[in-house]
């Protein structure tokens, strides 16, 4: 249906997802999947910012000025923030509390600067917001991957809902505190990301350079 | 010319403007106040549309709270009833509509607030309301706890939170905070379960009638003491200076002395 433009939304799915290829905005993911809620919301707030912003740098892309363009694409990524922030405030207030800081630093966040700077400012509006919309669900299947699985094997719970019975309660089973520990993340997108270059090895980055091409440079 | 200054539609001049070179300092300075101008107004209007929702929410936060502190520290909830003090008397006004009194506001309004002395301002307010909006539980026609709303400044933020006492106003039936912006994991944990039971049991002033309330430095020691949270000794210190503010002479002191007289 959508033509040609179909590979800026499928494309950042797996194949170039910001997360686990480009290693992009891994301090939110870490931060926010202990609960898959979390995971959803936040997956939410980052996607339509970056849909957003990468749809109206690029209708205004011929007219920004190289020397300010920057600190345009963030004020546009900004103001977003804040207003996916407020209406966070207003109607998931328990969830928002919960994400604290994270959603303010969805403006840090690389993948959302890194599509404005590198696809929108070169490309028309509605690749663009496919583009966005394509990062933003790839980010989303990361968050919601971990978030599963962290809150699963961490809490017995999925969306808050009891699915294995812990020790606690009389069930049989054991929650793992290490999953609702941020380090937990880490080791699970590390094997992410072994997985996917494992299955799709042209992911794998080949090194610049060896201890042994060093040596023969040397001298 | 003449003929080009002539021209007032703006349709022109939008036209002119977006035909100049991206790098000329006007468009970069018309870009930059642009895009200033329409992200102001967007999250202004945003804020604006949001804020009587948001405000909801926390007034629902609030009343969840004052229930939950209490029946923390009392058990059963009975019926909690709102009252509205003349802080410097110390009378409860019949006058001012409890529930929708905004202690907030009216610290914000010139005619419904006082300064606050220096020298009596140890929790950082400069100003407060001339009323204050506080709970009471009656069992008979006794009063079995009052809460009392206190807020002061904290280590970087404010601090706003209840505060429960006893039949006797000298005891401390629970201290929970609401708001607070500390350093998350260390001047925040006074909004920890944990930390504020410490607070239960707690006696406010010695028989002179002095506050000796306070937040130790490390362990507590004596009835008028809590547990410091290390790590936090600036916010131990704002929660002590807040406390002994709104339970002195300029915060509910007469509120307190007329309660104790009329209960003995």
């Amino acid at each position: 249906m959508l033509g040609p433009d179909r590979k800026f939304l499928t494309d950042p799915l797996i194949d170039n997802n910001p997360v686990t290829l480009q290693i992009l905005g891994i301090c939110s993911a870490l931060a926010v999947t202990t609960s898959l809620l979390m995971a959803l919301i936040m997956s939410a707030a980052l996607t339509s910012v970056l849909v957003i912003s990468n749809g109206t740098i690029s209708i205004i892309r011929h007219h920004v000025p190289s020397a300010i363009r920057l600190i345009v694409q963030i004020i546009i990524i900004a103001s977003l923030v804040i207003i996916a922030d407020e209406v966070l405030k207003a109607y998931a207030f328990e969830a928002s509390k919960r994400l604290s800081v994270f959603v303010g630093l969805i403006v840090t966040n690389c993948i959302v600067l890194a599509r404005a700077e590198s696809f929108a400012m070169r490309n028309p509006p509605l690749p663009s917001l496919m583009d966005g919309l394509g990062n933003g669900l790839g980010y989303s299947l990361v968050l919601i991957l971990l978030g599963t699985v962290r809150e699963l094997l961490g809490a017995g719970t999925l969306l808050e809902i009891t699915v294995l019975t812990t020790t606690k309660n009389g069930g049989w089973f054991e929650p793992l505190d290490l999953m609702l520990k941020p380090a937990s993340a880490f080791f699970m997108l590390g094997f992410l990301v072994w997985i996917i270059r494992t299955v799709r090895p042209h992911q794998v980055v080949v090194p610049e350079f060896s201890a042994a091409t060093m040596e023969a440079k040397g001298d | 010319m003449g003929r080009v200054m002539a021209n007032l539609n703006p349709a022109y001049w939008w036209q002119r403007l977006l035909a100049l070179p991206n790098d000329s300092r006007t468009k970069t300075l018309a870009v930059a106040m642009l895009v200033a101008l329409s992200a102001a107004v967007l999250v202004s209007t945003a804020s604006v549309l949001l804020r009587p929702i948001q405000e909801e929410n926390r007034e629902r936060e609030r009343q969840a709270q004052i229930t939950a502190l209490v029946s923390a520290a009392i058990g059963d909830v009975g019926p909690l009833q709102a009252r509205v003090v003349d802080l410097s008397t110390g009378n409860f006004e019949p006058d001012i509509d409890a529930v929708t009194f905004d202690q907030r506001e009216a610290a914000r309004d010139q005619t419904r607030s006082v300064a606050i002395p220096t020298e009596n301002d140890f929790a950082g307010l400069g100003r407060r309301a001339k009323h204050a909006r506080i709970f009471i539980q009656e069992v008979g026609s006794k009063i079995d706890l009052i809460v009392l709303p206190v807020h002061g400044l904290g280590y970087q933020s404010l601090l706003s939170g209840y505060l429960a006492l006893r039949g006797d106003f000298n005891t401390v039936a629970a201290l929970s905070f609401y708001d607070q912006g500390e350093t998350p994991g260390l001047g925040s944990r006074i909004t920890e379960a944990n930390w504020q039971t410490n607070w239960r049991d707690r006696k406010i002033a010695d028989e002179s009638g002095a506050i000796r309330i306070t937040v130790a430095r490390g362990k507590a020691e004596g009835p008028f003491e809590v547990d410091g949270i290390s790590g936090a000794t600036r916010t131990g210190q704002g929660v002590s200076n807040m406390l002994r503010y709104w339970l002195g002479k300029h915060g509910f002191g007469p509120l307190l002395d007329r309660l104790r007289k009329e209960s003995s």
